[in-house]
């Protein structure tokens, strides 16, 4: 009796096998797909604006004329919000791992997971109507006390909206994912190793830095890559926040623009070549996102068997 | 089972609420004017009508459809607010039955219109006027004067100061403040900067050098934020800084400047926009029932504010089918009306056209038939 039912199940269960390895390869097979769609699409569109004649494209000097100033302010802001948030996101994580009583911890996780449910739109309302006003004595200051520094050269903006406002809200947005994933990753430290840094008599920070971050490394730095991609493709918090316009060292004066940014503001309105224009700006950005993910991907592999992260 | 029951009463008193207020809003609209019988003449209109076009005639064509809906049963109109580049485009490959656009269609887009509209081509009938406004925050200061040059270098940048003697010659009375002049202007491609630097390139030719464009020009410095919204409240956050946009949407905490028409300072308002616009030109080498007008905005004619943004609907002048041409006919009779324009000016503060340019377009719109 055991025997019949043993088999009777076994052969439902090769079945239910079959159907459910065929529709994960199936799952598989089609984000793939989506993938080489988005990009085929991306790459017959933008065509036109590749081969035009220069002057056909804004600015009138070319494509590449056109892209790499909004490429090198999408690098800016991406750069400031995760030099902001890195550091911040860290220390976040380590005092709800390691420092913070279990009930603060637990509530202190959810609300900064809360962060990453507010809708980019929000965050840029608040930057432009709020954030952008309250910190333009702080660039005046800036600018009349350190402006013999390139990047902080005046006259500063009167408004406020500048690439360092996008760059912090942009920092706030990535916060929480940093945050929550280096999170799980201090956690998974091996006990065995942080008691064992502690026996041999050191105190709570040098078991931090001896154990707890050279464990996790390799998973603070694919962390921090999920927030740059997340910092680059931003669009509507930085399209309403920044003031945009031509590349300018300076971060706290009207100027630079980003990728996405660009995109959003333009393409409502744009017609034929322009159309194509903003498509191959897309390519770009999707050129660069797909590059800061396999490096993440690519250090994540590398690090196997100490990561968390897999 | 008692909660249930709670809820559904609770749902009923919500519908009702609902349409309470819809009357309400229903008899607000209705004011002053007969009651709306867009379909009074002409055939019943019956369809879906599909337009793509401008997003600035929006809020306008909200109204639109919904009246037009309401006294038309059984005939929807569709628009879809993605630009007037795109709702060009539909028009002149037949996705679109109508679009809606800032601009006239361009000669060469005319041309083309023959494939889809018969040898007369497509006719672009004005439908929504809107004055811009020059709104500036500068505290007690609400009017001050300016003329054209005076506007094309404070947006330039070329006049840092309030109390710049250029703008103290045109406003003797004004206690002008030292302060640094911030121009904000639109970081999206739109019909308000198209329409405002159209301006400035023909009234100060001699400062604005650059050519009339959606975008602003990458070669001048300056805060700009995203939408209408966008640039009027950073200017009402930040002194001294001034922007170009919809007189709808100008809050009163800002001023308004007067432009300087010929010898007068002419005040912003639907009436001098009107007039502005009954003193454009029709553009020539189109068929006789377009409507396309070339404004001149450096006219003299007193009283008239010539920075406006003329909104379009282009449509064909034939139709395949003769419900097409009927429900055509009926919904761009509403929209060129008496009542249509109410309409629009009570959502979107447009200014209404005049009397004269509603004939003119209703008589275009009569022409409108069935392709032979």
């Amino acid at each position: 009796m055991t025997t019949t039912s043993l088999t009777s199940s076994r052969g439902a269960g090769r079945a239910g096998d079959k159907v459910f390895s065929g529709a994960t390869l199936a799952a598989g097979c089609l984000i793939l797909a989506v993938l080489f769609g988005v990009a085929l699409f991306l790459v017959v569109q933008a065509f036109p604006a590749l081969t035009a004649s220069p002057d056909m494209i804004k600015g009138g000097e070319g494509f590449f004329a056109y892209i790499w100033p909004i490429v090198i302010g999408t690098l800016i802001a991406a750069t400031i919000a995760l030099v902001i948030a890195t550091p911040i996101a860290i220390g976040v994580a380590l005092f709800i791992s390691h420092f913070a009583p279990r009930q603060l911890a637990s509530s202190l996780g959810y609300v900064v997971d809360l962060l990453a449910a507010i809708p980019s739109v929000v965050y840029g309302a608040w930057g432009a109507a709020f954030l952008a006003k309250e910190i333009s004595p702080a660039y005046n200051w800036l600018a009349s006390n350190m402006g013999w520094l390139p990047i902080f050269q005046g006259p500063a903006s009167a408004t406020g909206k500048t690439i360092l406002t996008a760059g912090i809200v942009l920092a706030v947005m990535i916060l929480p994912i940093i945050t929550s994933l280096t999170r799980e990753i201090f956690l998974q430290t091996p006990k065995l190793h942080e008691e064992a840094s502690l026996a041999l008599g050191a105190t709570r920070w040098e078991m931090i830095k001896m154990a707890v971050l050279p464990f996790a490394r390799p998973g603070i730095i694919s962390a921090v890559m999920l927030g740059l991609g997340r910092a680059l493709g931003e669009t509507m918090a930085v399209a309403l926040v920044l003031s945009s316009g031509a590349l300018t060292a300076s971060l706290i004066q009207t100027g630079n623009q980003t990728i996405a940014a660009e995109i959003a503001l333009n393409f409502p309105e744009a017609s034929g070549i322009q159309v194509s224009t903003l498509i191959a700006a897309g390519l770009v950005l999707f050129v660069i996102t797909l590059g800061v993910n396999m490096i993440a991907r690519w250090i994540i592999t590398r690090h196997k068997e100490f990561s968390g992260a897999n | 089972m008692k909660a249930l029951r709670f809820g559904r009463h609770a749902a009923i008193a919500v519908i009702a609420a609902g349409a309470l207020a819809l009357t309400a809003c229903g008899s607000d609209n209705a004011t002053g004017t007969a009651p709306a019988t867009p379909a009074a003449s002409g055939p019943k209109a019956t369809g879906t009508l599909t337009g793509i076009g401008s997003s600035a005639q929006g809020a306008a064509m909200d109204a639109w459809k919904t009246n037009f809906a309401s006294a038309n049963q059984g005939a929807t109109v569709q628009y879809s607010p993605d630009g007037s580049g795109a709702g060009r485009k539909a028009l002149l490959d037949g996705s679109a039955q109508f679009g809606g656009s800032d601009a006239y269609l361009k000669d060469e887009e005319y041309a083309s219109s023959t494939t889809q509209c018969g040898p007369d081509g497509a006719i672009n009938i004005p439908v929504y006027i809107s004055p811009i406004a020059v709104a500036f925050n500068l505290p007690d200061v609400k009017e001050l004067n300016l003329d054209a040059p005076t506007v094309a270098k404070i947006f330039r940048g070329e006049i840092a100061k309030w109390n710049d003697p250029a703008i103290a010659a045109m406003n003797p009375d004004a206690k002008l403040p030292d302060l640094n002049v911030t121009p904000v202007n639109r970081s999206d491609d739109s019909g308000t900067t198209s329409n405002f630097t159209d301006y400035l390139a023909a009234a100060a030719p001699e400062v604005w050098t650059d050519k009339a464009s959606g975008v602003w020009p990458a070669s001048l410095k300056g805060e700009n934020a995203k939408g209408t919204s966008g640039v009027v409240k950073t200017v009402t956050d930040t002194p001294g800084a001034v922007t170009y946009a919809d007189d709808s949407a100008v809050s009163g905490k800002l001023g308004v400047a007067q432009i300087k028409v010929g010898e007068t300072f002419t005040k912003i308002s639907a009436e001098a926009a009107a007039k502005a616009v009954d003193a454009g030109k029709p553009v020539e080498g189109r068929n006789a029932n377009d409507l396309s007008i070339k404004l001149d905005r450096a006219t003299t004619i007193e009283g008239a504010y010539p920075i406006v943004l003329v909104s379009f609907h282009i449509v064909c002048s034939t139709y395949d089918s003769q419900e097409t041409v009927d429900l055509v006919k009926a919904f761009e009779n509403y929209v060129v009306s008496e009542t249509g324009q109410q309409a629009a000016a009570d959502a979107a503060k447009s200014a209404p056209l005049s009397k004269e340019l509603q004939d003119k377009a209703m008589a275009s719109i009569e022409a409108i038939k069935v392709k032979s």
